[in-house]
């Protein structure tokens, strides 16, 4: 039997979608096989890398995975850590011991650490099969996040927002002046001047909006150096 | 014996569909879908934390269903509104139409909240429940090895129907409704009622029937998750003209 491609790479399946034919085609993330057939088993873009088939997803909670770097919000203060909001089904636990580089005494007052409501960049350490989470602020550019602004945007847009190594990321924040900080979690840190905080959040939201499409890069480089008047590298 | 149907369709002819994905932004996930007079929006919440903890499943997320039609959907006289053993039932039929394709182990110890609401009913509104909340769930990127594409069959006086509509049901000769919901891949059945007079013949020529007339149903749901995401291009130059304009 001859295998057979049905989809175009970077064309949008939805679940149950016949992608390919035969057994020469492997199925990866967000596809199965189905007797002779690959199908997709989300809603995404189909991607073909060689014989291997995948779908990157177009919509969906953020699930923690280990390695991650996430924004995530104090919302508890435990005995010997912090509960941590990561904008998802899942709670996770930030322990004393990663907390912070100091020695914190037993007994001392955890919130002239982390307070309730705090936002801060934080790293996954752990996940276990049920889905508990462990995080750290120990390690370069993990930190408390003071001012600026928090927002949400859909975590399976993250990766657009930050574009290839970095590049759409970079040229939001070089082009507003702003510190931006995106966390694979789908929570958005911007701090800066006021009215440029607002240019990067409308930047964001337009190319979270419009992720599926091909070349925002470029456009979302002339979008920042018509409304700036400057060039953006 | 009726010779033709009251509104001309032909027998095997469903009523005009009209489905659409993310018809509600709020939700994680939204779709809409209409047949004839039967309108229902379907939201999905989750997979999110799930009170009360004694309900948790260590092993695979729950999936709850919640059907309700609205006081003023039916057809003249006003219903009472809440809850009531009709829609607990119903949405348990549900529950169990949509979980065989949804890949809950994905998900343990969460839930997934489909809350069904209907704006207008004639017959059929399980089937078009069920066919907007699988739109929802595609559309709320959940894991799911299928849509589910539901369709109501039957007979009158011993003639195979598709999709009845109110007229069709209180029919004063003989008429039986069955309900269905059809996996398209598989081609499994995850959901089969009955009400009605029948005998198991014409059960089976039905359901026969049916299954063919579903898949139809199944493309106009996929039409309507690849219009969720239109092929126009973003639109920066208006917003960049809110930008310069504002300077000026």
């Amino acid at each position: 039997m001859t295998s057979e491609l049905h989809i175009q790479e970077r064309s949008i399946v939805v679940p149950g979608q016949v992608l390919a034919t035969g057994l020469d085609y492997l199925p990866s993330k967000g596809t199965y096989r189905f007797n002779e057939t690959i199908r997709a088993n989300r809603l995404g873009l189909a991607q073909v890398d060689g014989k291997v088939l995948k779908t990157i997803p177009l919509a969906g909670r953020y699930l923690p995975q280990k390695g991650d770097l996430v924004v995530g919000r104090i919302s508890d203060v435990l005995m010997s850590g912090w509960r941590v909001d990561l904008n998802t089904m899942y709670d996770a636990v930030l322990s004393l011991a990663e907390a912070s580089n100091e020695y914190i005494k037993k007994g001392e007052d955890l919130t002239r650490y982390f307070a309730i409501e705090d936002y801060l960049v934080c790293k996954v350490t752990q996940v276990t099969s049920q889905n508990l989470v462990d995080v750290s602020v120990r390690g370069p550019g993990l930190r408390k996040l003071t001012g600026g602004m928090v927002f949400e945007v859909s975590s399976s847009k993250v990766p657009r927002i930050i574009g290839k190594r970095g590049s759409m990321v970079t040229m939001i924040k070089k082009g507003t002046d702003c510190d931006v900080m995106v966390g694979q979690n789908g929570v958005v840190w911007v701090s800066g001047e006021p009215k440029m905080q607002r240019l990067a959040f409308d930047t964001i939201k337009m190319i979270e909006e419009h992720s599926h499409h091909a070349g925002l890069t470029q456009q979302v480089k002339e979008f920042l150096e018509e409304v700036t008047g400057r060039e953006v590298e | 014996m009726a010779v033709k149907r009251h509104d001309g369709r032909k027998w095997d002819e469903p009523r005009p569909i009209v489905a659409k994905a993310g018809v509600i932004p709020q939700a994680d996930g939204s779709g809409f879908f209409k047949i004839g007079d039967s309108t229902a929006y379907a939201a999905v919440y989750g997979p999110q934390e799930f009170h009360p903890r004694k309900l948790h499943d260590p092993k695979r997320g729950v999936i709850r269903c919640h059907y309700n039609m609205q006081p003023f959907s039916g057809p003249g006289s006003r219903g009472r509104p809440g809850p009531n053993r009709r829609a607990k039932e119903i949405s348990m039929v549900m529950e169990n139409a949509l979980s065989p394709v949804v890949q809950l182990e994905d998900y343990p110890n969460t839930v997934v909240d489909v809350h069904v609401e209907f704006t207008e009913t004639d017959a059929g509104s399980r089937c078009a429940g069920i066919c907007a909340a699988a739109i929802a769930l595609a559309d709320a990127g959940i894991t799911m090895k299928d849509m589910v594409a539901s369709l109501a069959v039957g007979h009158l006086d011993g003639e195979i129907v598709v999709d009845l509509d109110g007229v069709e049901e209180h029919h004063k000769g003989e008429v039986a409704d069955i309900p269905l919901a059809v996996i398209p891949s598989t081609g499994e059945i995850t959901l089969l009622q009955m009400d009605g007079v029948t005998d198991p013949k014409l059960v089976l020529n039905a359901i026969k029937t049916g299954r063919d007339i579903v898949a139809k149903v199944a493309e106009v749901q996929r039409q309507a998750l690849l219009d969720r995401y239109p092929a126009d291009s973003p639109q920066w130059k208006a917003l960049a003209k809110k930008y310069t304009e504002a300077k000026q």
